[in-house]
């Protein structure tokens, strides 16, 4: 289509553009090269819906699930602390043991 | 104040938010953290084993050969925090102490497993393809060569952001795919992009270069955009314009 035709003007090729997006994103281009990948996209709806595309990926990363522990460490991990816990720090320090939560106010 | 109810460690937001507020304000609450964490507080224990084994569990994991491997390192880590407490004299933030004796273990724990290398020892790998096939691109002979075609030029994703079930979709298929990606890259991507963990922060956790990092980066992401690519347009039929 020739909406697609590139226009003149275009100092870097759509395939060089492709491989600066993510340095183009991290901000680590200097000015001048992002300057020429600025340009390049307001005149290529080709690489702006690329670019498009990229950060709608880079969006949709942040709502995939991630791992966590298996209830049976965290669990193990939170026995583990209120057992080995460190003695207050209160001179009347009453030794260590498998006693509930701490000092707290709820 | 009543108590919070823990927030579900499988939430992706949790550790993210978690590490850039930290982020913003290095040593706010620190003193407070350590000190409840001293006196056997299992409350404020419990808040930040939810919120950061997910992203100590991925970078164990691009150290260690297995998930359950991993899933003991993070468990001897959070042992040594316990035992270390008392000791810890705050000249490094928790987090970053935390994390620091977590790195420690996991590559012990590779090198004992005899992965044939560590991680933080690779180039980023064997030359990867370009980005984008080289036949969505005009040739040499055309008289723009290097743009993109007619047919191989990106189409926008039209009905993506705000449609929840597509979302959900895209996402699970993006789950997939990041499991498919090559090591280095899978952890780099999941750090950065799904954990919120900024390049500095990624870098020194797998004890990579900041140019390694940044090419880890690209490919992985280039990668996964590709397949989400193949995905719409296989569903929806949408051409490409």
């Amino acid at each position: 289509m020739t909406d697609l035709d590139p226009e003149p003007g275009l100092t870097i090729t759509c395939a060089e553009v492709v491989e600066l997006v993510t340095d183009y994103l991290e901000g680590v281009l200097d000015e001048e090269m992002a300057t020429e990948v600025e340009a390049h996209l307001a005149l290529c709806e080709g690489c702006a819906a690329y670019l498009d595309q990229m950060r709608t990926t880079i969006r949709l990363l942040g709502h995939v699930p991630v791992d966590s522990l298996s209830p049976g460490t965290r669990d193990g991990l939170l026995a583990a602390f209120r057992d080995l816990r460190p003695p207050p720090a209160e001179p009347a320090a009453r030794g260590g043991g498998g006693r509930g939560p701490g000092p707290r106010r709820q | 104040m009543p108590p919070q109810p823990p927030k579900p460690a499988s939430e992706p937001s949790t550790a993210a938010a978690h590490l850039r507020a930290e982020e913003a304000a290095p040593h706010a609450g620190e003193q407070e953290l350590v000190k409840r964490l001293r006196c056997g507080d299992d409350r404020a224990f419990t808040e930040i084993v939810d919120a950061w084994s997910p992203v100590m569990l991925r970078v164990a994991r691009s150290h260690v050969s297995t998930d359950a491997s991993a899933e003991e390192v993070v468990q001897d880590a959070w042992m040594a925090v316990v035992k270390g407490l008392g000791r810890f004299e705050g000249r490094s933030s928790v987090r970053t102490w935390a994390f620091r004796i977590l790195t420690n273990l996991a590559k012990t724990r590779g090198v004992r497993e005899a992965r044939t290398v560590p991680l933080s020892s690779l180039d980023p790998g064997a030359p990867a393809g370009p980005s984008v096939k080289p036949d969505r691109f005009r040739t040499a002979d055309d008289q723009w060569p290097g743009h993109w075609t007619p047919v191989g030029s990106p189409g926008r994703w039209h009905a993506t952001p705000e449609d929840s079930s597509l979302t959900g979709e895209l996402r699970d298929r993006l789950a997939t795919s990041l499991t498919r990606l090559p090591g280095r890259q899978r952890a780099v991507v999941s750090l950065r992009d799904v954990h919120g963990l900024s390049a500095d922060e990624v870098c020194w956790a797998l004890g990579i270069s900041a140019s390694n990092q940044r090419v880890l980066l690209h490919r992985g992401r280039s990668r996964l955009r590709q397949d989400l690519e193949s995905y719409v347009g296989a569903t929806d039929g949408q051409d490409r314009r």
